[in-house]
C-alpha cells in the first residue's frame, strides 16, 4: 500500500502549503458540513486502501451479487427506467383519460391512485367517506367503477402499479378480473401492488387490520401470485412515506428493509420457500435533495438487502437477492412558495434517482404543495425524465458515479448505520414489535422535528421559504375535483346494487368469511369469486373486518 | 394565577400525513402550551367531544387530502352546536389560497399553509388569548 503513503505524505504538504493559506483568509461556510441528512461531509475524500478483495465483495459488477452497481449487467443502455406517472382523481371515467393522455404523451407505465375512502376499504357512500371520495386518487367501489377506468387501455400492453395495500387483494382481484373480460389470462398481468401495510402503520395512515391478519393477507397475496399471476410485483417495500414523515436517508433504508424481513420472515413461517416468492419483491424508495447522499443510498440498500436475503434467509436464485425498485421524487421538498422553482428541485432528485440505478420513476409536478397538479404540470414532470434519459448522458454508462472516493465512502457508511438500526430491531424482537412500541415512530419524529427547527432558525435554507422569498406570489391555478363526486358515486352504487345478483353476492361473502375464519385458507380465491359477482370494495372489507377487528393506532408524540 | 393555555390537534379525515400536525403540536408544547393530538383518521363528531371533555381554548386542524371545505366547518358546526361558543378553532394543510376565505367565513379563524413559520402560529395563538381567557 505504498502509493497510498504518498498521497498520505502530500496531503499534508498540501494542508500546510496551500490549504492553510487559503483558510486564514477565507474561513469556510461552516465549522462542519453533514448531509442533507446530517452524515459528517469531510473537506476532500482520497484514495483509500481498497484491495480486490473488498472491491468485489462490496461493490462488483452489475447484475450480480451484491448488487451495488445495479441489478442488470447492461443497465439504462439496455432499456431506460419506467417513466410511470402516479394519477388519478375524480371518478374512473376521468382517470382514464388522464391515462390514455399520459400514454400518447410517451409514459411508459401506468400507476393508480386510489382515493382514500378506496385505500381504507369503505365506499364512497360510507358516513365515514364525506369529503373524501375522489380527491386524493379515483374513487373505486367495485369491479364496474374497475372495467370504466381500464377501458379501452390493453392490460396485456402496459404494466400497472397500483397504490393500494389494506385492501391490495380486493384491486387485484378486480384487476384480473377486469383483464379476464378484455380476453387477458392472467398469467400476462404485468404490474405492481404496493400491499406493505407495516409502513401504513408506521407512517401513511391507511391501515384496515391489525398486523397478524394483515400478514396473513399479504402472504396469501404471495403465494396466489406465485402460482396464478407470476410476472406480478406483489409487494413494494416502501421507505418512501417513511421519507416523507421526515425521517433520514439511513431511517428510509433501515426501516424500510427491516419490513422486508418482516414480510420474507412471514411467508417462510407460512410454509413457502424463499425462492418461491422473493424474486417478486420489489420496493419505493424516495429521492430528495441531497444528490450524492440519495445516490449512496440506493447503492447501499442494494447491497444490504442482496446480503440479508443470500446470509440470513439462504436465498439461491440470485433474482431473491436483487433490490429491484420504484422512485418518487420528495413530495415533502416541494414549496408552495414559487413553485416553478420545484422544476429545479425535481431535475435534481430524477437524477439521483436514475444515478442510484431506479427502476421506475415517478417525477411530482411543481404545484403539489398546493393541490392536485395541472395537466400543464404533469407534462413538466414527465419531459423532465425525459431530458434526464435522452439528453444528460447520465444514462451511456452504468453506475457512472461508482469509484467516487466520496460516494464509496458514503455508501459505506450508510450501510453501517443501516445495519446497526436493524441489529436494535432484531433485539426488540423485531419491526412489528418495534412499531407497536412506538419506537420506529419515535425515531423518524425526532428527525422530523429536528429538520423543522433548522428551516424554522434558518439554520437550513430552503430557498424560497426561508431566504430568497418574494412579497408577491404569482397567480396559481389548480385542478378541482367536483365536490359532488360522492353523491355520483353513490347512485351508480344503488343502481349496481339493484340490477346485480344479491343472492350470489351474500353466497360469495359468506364463502370469504368462513374462510377468513380458518387461518390456513388462502384467501385470493374467495375475494376473486366476490369481486367477479360484483360485491363493492366496502362490502369485502366489511366481512374481513368483523373477523379480523381493527387496527388502532399508537399515538406518539 | 393565570390558566394555562389548552389545544388540540386534531386529524379529520382520512389522510395520514400527520408530520405537519405533529410538528406544531410539539411545538406548541415546546411554547408552553398544553396540548393533546388526536391522532389521525378522526371523525368531525369525535374532534368536537374530545375537544369539549378536555376543555381546550383551540382546536388545530390539519387536512392534506381536500376535505376541508367539508371537514373543517363541521367541527366548527358541532362545537357550537353542543355550546361551546369560546373555543377557537384554526386549521393547516395543503389548501388552496382561493378556499381560505370561505373557510373564514365558515368560523375558522386562521388557515396556515405550507411552509408557514411557527411563529406565525404562536403569534395568532398569543392574540386570541385574552378573548379564551376572557
Amino acid at each position: 500500500m505504498d502509493k497510498f503513503k504518498k498521497i498520505e505524505e502530500q496531503k499534508k504538504q498540501w494542508e500546510e502549503k496551500t490549504l492553510n493559506k487559503v483558510l486564514e483568509r477565507f474561513p469556510e461556510q461552516k465549522e462542519t458540513f453533514t448531509t442533507g441528512s446530517w452524515l459528517p461531509v469531510e473537506r476532500l475524500y482520497l484514495p483509500r486502501p481498497f484491495s480486490e478483495e473488498e472491491y468485489l465483495e462490496n461493490v462488483g459488477f452489475p447484475g450480480q451479487y451484491p448488487f451495488t452497481r445495479g441489478v442488470q449487467p447492461t443497465m439504462y443502455r439496455g432499456r431506460f427506467w419506467t417513466m410511470r406517472q402516479y394519477a388519478g382523481f375524480g371518478t374512473a371515467e376521468e382517470s382514464n383519460r388522464r391515462y390514455k393522455y399520459l400514454l400518447e404523451q410517451g409514459q411508459t407505465g401506468l400507476s393508480v391512485a386510489f382515493d382514500l375512502p378506496t385505500q381504507i376499504g369503505y365506499d364512497s357512500d360510507d358516513p365515514k367517506s364525506v369529503g373524501e371520495v375522489g380527491k386524493v386518487g379515483v374513487a373505486i367501489d367495485s369491479l364496474e367503477d374497475m372495467e370504466l377506468l381500464f377501458d379501452g387501455i390493453p392490460l396485456d400492453k402496459v404494466s400497472t402499479s397500483m397504490t393500494i395495500n389494506a385492501p391490495a387483494a380486493v384491486l387485484l382481484a378486480f384487476y384480473i378480473a377486469v383483464a379476464e373480460k378484455q380476453g387477458v389470462p392472467k398469467d400476462q398481468l404485468r404490474g405492481t401492488i404496493q400491499n406493505d401495510i407495516l409502513k401504513e402503520y408506521i407512517a401513511r395512515g391507511t391501515y384496515i387490520f391489525p398486523p397478524k391478519p394483515s400478514l396473513r393477507l399479504i402472504t396469501n397475496i404471495f403465494e396466489y401470485c406465485s402460482k396464478e399471476v407470476p410476472k406480478w410485483n406483489t409487494i413494494s417495500i416502501s421507505g418512501y412515506h417513511i421519507r416523507e414523515a421526515g425521517s433520514t436517508a439511513v431511517q428510509e433504508v433501515a426501516f424500510t428493509l427491516a419490513d422486508g424481513i418482516e414480510y420474507v420472515q412471514a411467508a417462510l413461517n407460512a410454509g413457502l420457500n424463499v425462492d418461491q416468492f422473493a424474486g417478486r419483491l420489489s420496493f419505493f424508495f424516495n429521492a430528495h435533495n441531497d444528490l450524492l447522499e440519495e445516490i449512496a443510498k440506493f447503492r447501499a440498500a442494494r447491497r444490504v438487502w442482496a446480503k440479508i436475503m443470500k446470509e440470513r434467509f439462504g436465498a439461491k436464485n440470485p433474482k431473491s437477492m436483487m433490490l429491484r425498485f420504484h422512485t418518487q421524487t420528495g413530495g415533502s421538498t416541494l414549496t408552495a412558495q414559487q413553485p416553478d422553482n420545484n422544476i429545479v428541485r425535481v431535475t435534481i432528485q430524477t437524477l439521483a434517482a436514475v444515478l442510484g440505478g431506479t427502476q421506475s420513476l415517478h417525477t411530482n409536478s411543481r404545484d403539489e404543495a398546493l393541490g392536485l397538479p395541472t395537466e400543464d404540470s404533469v407534462r413538466i414532470a414527465l419531459r423532465t425524465q425525459q431530458i434526464v434519459a435522452y439528453e444528460s448522458g447520465v444514462t451511456n454508462t452504468v453506475d457512472p458515479l461508482a469509484g467516487s472516493y466520496f460516494l464509496e465512502s458514503l455508501t459505506d457508511k450508510i450501510e453501517e448505520k443501516v445495519w446497526n438500526y436493524l441489529k436494535r430491531i432484531d433485539e426488540m424482537g423485531g419491526m412489528v414489535y418495534a412499531i407497536e412500541k412506538g419506537y420506529i415512530q419515535k425515531e423518524i419524529q425526532d428527525a422530523a422535528y429536528r429538520y423543522q427547527k433548522e428551516v424554522e432558525k434558518g439554520d437550513r435554507v430552503v430557498v424560497g421559504v426561508n431566504k430568497f422569498t418574494m412579497e408577491q406570489e404569482p397567480p396559481k391555478e389548480i385542478l378541482r375535483v367536483d365536490p359532488n363526486l360522492r353523491k355520483v358515486q353513490a347512485e351508480r352504487l344503488a343502481n349496481l346494487r339493484a340490477k346485480r345478483d344479491n343472492a350470489k353476492i351474500q353466497k360469495t361473502l359468506n364463502a370469504l368469511k368462513e374462510a377468513a375464519k380458518e387461518e390456513k385458507e388462502n384467501l385470493m380465491p374467495f375475494i376473486l369469486d366476490a369481486a367477479k359477482a360484483y360485491a363493492t370494495l366496502g362490502e369485502i372489507c366489511n366481512v374481513l373486518r368483523d373477523v379480523f377487528g381493527e387496527y388502532q393506532e399508537s399515538i406518539v408524540l | 394565577m393565570s390558566k394555562r393555555i389548552r389545544i388540540l390537534i386534531a386529524k379529520p379525515g382520512l389522510d395520514g400525513h400527520d408530520r405537519g400536525a405533529k410538528y406544531v403540536a410539539r411545538a406548541l408544547k415546546d411554547a408552553g402550551y398544553e396540548v393533546i393530538y388526536t391522532g389521525i383518521r378522526q371523525s368531525p363528531e369525535a374532534i368536537a367531544k374530545t375537544a369539549i371533555q378536555e376543555d381546550v381554548d383551540f382546536v388545530g386542524l390539519s387536512l392534506l387530502s381536500g376535505a376541508h371545505n367539508e371537514l373543517f366547518p363541521e367541527v366548527v358546526r358541532l362545537l357550537r352546536k353542543e355550546g361551546a361558543k369560546n373555543i377557537i378553532v384554526f386549521g393547516g394543510g395543503v389548501i388552496p389560497e382561493e378556499d381560505i376565505s370561505f373557510l373564514q367565513e365558515q368560523g375558522i379563524e386562521a388557515v396556515f399553509t405550507p411552509g408557514t413559520p411557527i411563529q406565525k402560529v404562536l403569534n395568532f395563538i398569543e392574540s386570541k388569548k385574552e378573548k379564551v381567557l376572557a
